[in-house]
């Protein structure tokens, strides 16, 4: 049964010298929070791929004042990528609903679908790589640029990574028993969480280069 | 509510439930391969990352032999400029990154976590193995540039745009810095997965009864210079990938409107400054994911040499953590002379200074420890009451530099070279030579040998010493860092030639001392003198292990229960003068824990 944690500031105050603490102190089970490593430790890797990105966008805050920065257009094939990862994350909610009701078809299927929208979403953004190539939107042409491009290749880095943990999750599903119906639940869920947190870093860097 | 006396505690507690940790799948191996190379048994990665780091660490050593060569013996070594500053780069950044961030937190990190807070290994053994052979990439990448046509970078550790990617500078314009900027990008992403595993183990993975105040200071360091590294290493990756664009595909991130030997540059723009506050961002908390695990070390150290409890536990953990925090808001401390708005240096000289107290307390407290304590002048001690007067001396000169208006004139001489190296080099380097004398008996069984140890101590002390305290002299005088050559003149006298010389051959001298200690290592890993289980008779649940040296899984078919903190040292009424975390009170029911 999961025990109620002390918050990290009561724990960091405790007296581990006080009878009374050391009472507690000795049935206490050795985990900090509450939260299974797995999920603990993507929450690790999107706080490190949030720091960067914040970085990132705080350099584009740096250089978006100086005289040579041009606003670079946005074509409209990005909102439909948008809207392609959009509906990824719906079908990721449907995922999560039909995993914890047991119906691993209807998952397994929509999971099928969630990686072929993420390789047209890649195929999209590298589409519009190549639009803008042909309008004369070189990297190298403006600060503007450089940050599209910049942006746009490291969340689809970081997709790609989520494709890899998308094998891994498919290969779960497809191989399901009682065995590691848990193991199944839980990558699910942990691929749910990073493609709802990669639409996010999407739209905040799309709301980033739409508005400035 | 009125404490319960310790004695009802005792009653209260004859039977702790057995272990609720969930027991963990480990993976046996089966090969030499999946046992030796590609072994994901922590302590194995733990002394692979400390092999490589010693190993590329070596190069950054006889690096500086050849710099301090041509400082004080000018044309003694055939070298050029270029060939200087190539050194001087490899061994800045050879030294911060790849071999005292590696060693603490890669190796001892790995080592020491999962045996300190009673875990069988790291959490994610896979990723964690994974994360060694990224580390070993970097490192492969790193030492490639020195085969490539123009070498090495040489545009100094701090890489700063425009000279780091213009041609002039050594490497510039060559693949030497972009194999440096590559080398570093694949050394954070090693590191990411590696500091997965230290946090969240140190999180969740902790045996019963180890709470958080109850982890060893060496744990506390450890930990929360990772947590430091998770915040501070993006930056270093986004300076590198960005400074990489700028060099490959010709973006003006950083690169401002140049002109290069008479021809315009694509560049436009960008600017250098940016690159220094992303870099410093990285390199000031860089310092102390580098101190902190020191901090830890030497406090497990010192109190079981010293056979007494740490002073102040409390106040040590928050004072890692204080410092930790502060370490964020100080960087540009290291921009004094780029140029800021009058504020900015107040605020950053302000927040420098007050670093000083958390660290005040610090060293307080380890005097206080060694206050009236059973100092046992063994060498782990030796090395640590070195770190301490080592770090006081850096860190008071740290003092001096914080302040803009003396920043300023002795920001590019050597008073610099001199403050850094003695609280960033020496300090942790002491400690990590200490704690080898310390584990060595855990990770082989066997003690090194203590009398070319006890030479090894001396010559490093004093050799030190009489490397850094001239240089701080030299610095006052005016003698600039950076410079390929130092000639007697108007502006340097033959004092300075002289000192320059003298320090040279402490440096050969301290040096070659380290290979005295590499000797030992080996000679002792196989004849040294059999250590037993817990030689040092600490209280700590890495020399619990049910074999000396642990095996895979660490601990019996049981994982140990903690009953108390790991500082339990001449506690009154005891029989012994420690009692192990994993003694339980029944078993020292005399023991008034409480008064120690």
């Amino acid at each position: 049964m999961e025990t109620k944690k002390d918050s990290i500031i009561d724990q960091l105050t405790q007296k581990p010298w006080d009878p009374a603490q050391v009472k507690i102190d000795n049935s206490h089970e050795g985990k900090t929070f509450n939260l299974h490593v797995g999920k603990l430790g993507l929450r690790y890797l999107m706080i490190v791929s949030t720091i960067m990105f914040c970085l990132f966008i705080v350099t584009y805050g740096d250089r978006m004042i100086y005289d040579d920065w041009v606003k670079m257009p946005e074509p409209f094939l990005l909102w439909i990528n948008t809207f392609i990862l959009f509906v990824s994350s719906i079908i990721f909610i449907r995922i999560q609903i039909a995993s914890k009701k047991n119906q691993f078809k209807k998952a397994k299927r929509d999971l099928i679908l969630v990686g072929f929208l993420a390789l047209i979403f890649l195929i999209g953004q590298f589409l519009v790589w190549q639009n803008m190539v042909d309008k004369g939107y070189y990297v190298y042409g403006s600060p503007a640029n450089a940050y599209f491009y910049l942006f746009t290749a490291l969340h689809g880095l970081h997709l790609l990574g989520g494709l890899v943990y998308w094998v891994m999750t498919i290969r779960k599903v497809w191989n399901i028993n009682n065995i590691n119906i848990r193991k199944a639940k839980h990558t699910i869920e942990l691929c749910s969480i990073y493609w709802h947190f990669l639409l996010a870093v999407w739209i905040v860097l799309f709301g980033l280069m739409l508005f400035t | 509510m009125a404490a319960d006396s310790y004695e009802d505690v005792v009653k209260n507690k004859e039977s702790i439930p057995a272990l609720e940790v969930a027991p963990q799948d480990l993976y046996h191996a089966k090969s030499f391969w999946t046992k030796y190379i590609f072994c994901q048994d922590a302590k194995v990665i733990g002394i692979q990352y400390g092999l490589t780091a010693v190993a590329i660490g070596l190069v950054g050593l006889v690096s500086s032999w050849l710099m301090r060569m041509q400082i004080a013996f000018p044309g003694f070594i055939p070298m050029d400029a270029a060939q200087y500053y190539q050194l001087v780069t490899m061994h800045g950044m050879i030294m911060v990154v790849y071999l005292l961030t590696a060693l603490f937190l890669g190796g001892f990190g790995n080592y020491l976590i999962p045996l300190m807070v009673g875990a069988r290994d790291m959490v994610f053994p896979y990723v964690n193995m994974v994360s060694f052979w990224v580390f070993f990439l970097a490192v492969i990448i790193l030492a490639s540039s020195y085969f490539v046509p123009g070498g090495p970078t040489g545009a100094g550790w701090t890489l700063y745009p425009p000279q780091a990617i213009t041609s002039g500078t050594p490497g510039g314009d060559g693949l030497g810095i972009v194999l440096m900027l590559v080398s570093l990008a694949v050394f954070v992403i090693g590191f990411t997965m590696g500091g997965l595993n230290y946090v969240i183990t140190v999180l969740q993975a902790r045996t019963r009864g180890m709470t958080l105040m109850r982890l060893p200071l060496t744990v506390w360091g450890i930990f929360t210079a990772t947590v430091l590294a998770l915040f501070a290493f993006p930056a270093l990756f986004v300076a590198g990938i960005m400074m990489t664009l700028d060099n490959m595909l010709g973006t003006s991130f950083f690169m401002p409107a140049i002109i290069q030997f008479g021809e315009k540059l694509t560049h436009e723009g960008g600017s250098p400054i940016l690159f220094q506050h992303l870099f410093w961002f990285f390199g000031h908390p860089e310092v102390y994911i580098v101190a902190l695990p020191a901090f830890g070390i030497v406090s497990d150290l010192i109190s079981v040499h010293a056979r007494k409890n740490i002073f102040g536990y409390r106040m040590m953990v928050w004072a890692i953590v204080i410092i930790g925090g502060l370490s964020f808001v100080v960087w540009a401390h290291h921009m004094y002379v780029a140029g800021m708005n009058p504020w900015f240096g107040f605020f950053f000289a302000t927040t420098t200074l007050i670093i000083a107290v958390p660290t005040a307390i610090k060293v307080y407290n380890w005097v206080l420890t060694l206050w009236r304590g059973n100092i046992k002048l063994t060498l782990p001690m030796l090395f640590s009451i070195a770190f301490i007067i080592t770090f006081v001396n850096g860190g008071l000169t740290g003092l001096f530099l914080g302040n803009v208006a003396v920043d300023v004139p002795l920001s590019d001489t050597y008073f610099v070279v001199a403050h850094f190296h003695m609280v960033m080099g020496i300090a942790p380097v002491l400690v990590i030579l200490g704690s080898v004398y310390h584990w060595f008996p855990l990770i082989t069984g066997r003690f090194l040998n203590e009398r070319l140890g006890k030479i090894h101590f001396w010559v490093t002390f004093i050799g030190s010493y009489s490397i850094y305290f001239p240089m701080h002299y030299l610095g006052f005088m005016g003698v600039t860092r950076r410079y390929f050559e130092v000639f007697e003149g108007e502006a340097f006298t033959y004092s300075i030639t002289g000192i320059n010389q003298f320090i040279t051959v402490a440096a050969l001298v301290t040096g070659a001392a380290q290979f005295l200690f590499i000797y030992n290592i080996i000679v002792s890993s196989k004849f040294g003198k059999k250590a037993g289980k817990n030689p040092w008779k600490a209280c700590s649940l890495e020399w619990r292990t049910k074999d000396v040296p642990p095996t895979h899984g660490n601990f019996d078919k049981e994982l140990p229960v903690v009953y108390r903190w790991a500082y339990d040292y001449s506690v009154p009424g005891a029989d012994e003068d420690y009692i192990t975390q994993d003694t339980p009170p029944s078993a020292v029911a005399n023991a008034r824990a409480e008064q120690t």
